[in-house]
């Protein structure tokens, strides 16, 4: 028997700009259903790398394909069977949370989009806020409607770049709970760009470490623990970052 | 049409119309619906439409009212100068109103949700035109009526060769916002500048308030290339010589065809420079 597809699957994916390799011929695939963890410090590739999965950028070279499909060729036929959400794209501001939500319910082709709203709104709390204007809104609410907005088309394939960041903490544990729940009940592939390694810990089935746009490791959380003989992934990704990986885990084995 | 229901987190499902090659009425909809949101949000974005087309209007109607005191060639050229100015508004609001609708997904930093979304190029330009439109509806439509109080000027009075007119400068107004959305994709806000100027170079060349006959001859080859010159000649012979010039209009027509489809390959080539570039993420510099 053949086995299944991958949700996601990159191959030798490399970009190159004018100032030097952002990304340098990286292959990985993600079985349906799991959670990715994208690691790597500032300028390691992680969302030139997910940009390119989304047909945002273009890569030099290598192939993407999600759901079957290649990306960016038949970018239609799979665009509304994914989402993103990411702090540093934000929706208009002097829209009202309902209006946000309407516009892209309808881009994605959503039919019964007031049930849609008002069942989103009350997964993530958002009922209260749902007329009020997106920029009144604080970092915690902001978040908790651009993840509404990356649900709104109950995504298979969800991208998410840095989800928590500069969330408090019982915001972002909140964020995170509602992320395993999606992932877990929908089966849906989730590929997460973190810095923060205690969600990554947390969330992530397997953990792809980038450094200078290339891999450097590619584990299960507890396999790269052991590999590395630390107790978190926070001391892995400082062995990582600061070019001790080698070494380190030369002197576990 | 087809669709599929997808359950999810909760009690939630969500029905999604699985049609994605298809050119989309509700997706052109959608943008109509979150520029039109953003306008009746904020009084100032409606007051800037109707504004500076008033003071154009007032300032040339009072000008045409002075000339026109002293008889002979000077009133037979002033007598042209509203309805010169108020296409010319045409012309120049038709385009600021796609790009400013353009200009506010940079500004909000939205481009990135749009370009990831099943939102395709020509229902995004279709939307942005119509957003043009309702624009300068809302912005000519009370001017249009208050040069008929203050000046006794009827645009609506030109019937269907305002009909000609019209469709001939919002389509120039169109093929230029469309150049500018391509370019501000590739270079950023780094290029905003040229949506509020670069309509600007199309005033001498086009002969608003003067004959192309004035121009040298070299200029006024350049000149009949564009379309916006056909309309005001033909503007000027039906004002001063009360004759339409239908063959001016199909003219425009044809140039304004070719515009609009070199448009849409400049902006389908800067979206994909955009995308080699990365700048579609950035969209801010």
């Amino acid at each position: 028997m053949l086995a299944p597809e991958p949700a996601l699957a990159v191959s030798n994916l490399v970009k190159h700009y004018p100032g030097g390799i952002a990304v340098d011929g990286i292959s990985f695939a993600i079985e349906p259903g799991s959670i990715i963890g994208l690691l790597g410090g500032n300028g390691a590739g992680k969302t030139t790398t997910i940009a390119m999965i989304m047909g945002l950028v273009a890569p030099t070279s290598g192939t993407v394909r999600i759901l079957g499909h290649d990306m960016p060729r038949e970018r239609y036929h799979i665009l509304h069977r994914m989402n993103f959400e990411s702090p540093y794209v934000e929706m208009p501001h002097r829209l009202t949370v309902r209006q946000n939500l309407t516009v892209f319910a309808r881009l994605y082709g959503v039919v019964d989009r007031e049930a849609c709203i008002a069942a989103l709104a009350e997964e993530l709390d958002l009922t209260e806020l749902l007329d009020r204007p997106t920029g009144k809104l604080s970092a915690g609410q902001k978040t908790r409607v651009s993840l509404a907005k990356a649900l709104i088309n109950a995504p298979e394939v969800l991208l998410l770049d840095e989800p928590t960041a500069s969330l408090d903490p019982d915001t972002a544990d909140w964020v995170r709970t509602h992320l395993e729940h999606y992932t877990a009940e929908r089966r849906a592939t989730m590929l997460l760009a973190s810095h923060n390694m205690n969600e990554v810990e947390r969330l992530c089935d397997r953990v792809i470490m980038m450094k200078r746009g290339v891999i450097v490791d590619d584990d299960t959380p507890a396999r790269l623990l052991a590999r590395y003989g630390r107790n978190n992934l926070e001391e892995v990704f400082l062995d990582v970052a600061r070019g001790r990986g080698e070494a380190v885990r030369e002197a576990v084995r | 049409m087809t669709t599929a229901r997808i359950p999810v987190a909760g009690n939630r499902s969500a029905k999604i119309e699985r049609d994605p090659s298809a050119f989309s009425f509700a997706r052109v909809g959608a943008m109509v619906a979150r520029y039109w949101y953003l306008l009746r949000s904020s009084w100032p974005r409606v007051f800037d439409l109707i504004y500076w087309p008033t003071v154009q209007m007032f300032m040339w109607g009072f000008l045409q009212t002075y000339v026109g005191q002293f008889g002979g060639l000077p009133a037979r050229v002033g007598q042209t100068f509203i309805g010169a100015v108020m296409l010319w508004d045409i012309l120049f609001r038709g385009q600021l109103g796609f790009s400013i609708s353009f200009l506010e997904e940079m500004y909000s930093r939205n481009l990135a949700n749009l370009m990831i979304s099943p939102l395709k190029p020509p229902e995004f330009i279709s939307a942005l035109m119509i957003m043009s439109i309702i624009r300068l509806s809302i912005g000519m439509v009370p001017v249009s009526l208050l040069a008929i109080v203050f000046f006794g000027f009827n645009l609506w009075a030109l019937g269907l060769a305002l009909a000609a007119f019209f469709l001939n400068l919002i389509l120039t107004s169109w093929a230029l916002g469309i150049f500018i959305a391509g370019l501000l994709l590739r270079h950023g806000l780094g290029a905003e500048n040229m949506a509020w100027t670069l309509m600007f170079i199309f005033l001498p060349l086009t002969c608003v308030y003067y004959p192309v006959s004035v121009l040298p001859p070299w200029l006024a080859v350049i000149s009949w290339m564009l379309p916006p010159t056909y309309v005001f000649e033909g503007m000027r012979a039906l004002l001063t010589a009360h004759v339409f010039r239908a063959d001016l209009m199909a003219q425009a027509f044809a140039i304004n065809i070719t515009l609009i489809v070199l448009a849409i390959f400049a902006f389908l080539a800067y979206l994909r420079a955009a995308r080699r570039h990365g700048t579609l993420l950035q969209g801010s510099e």
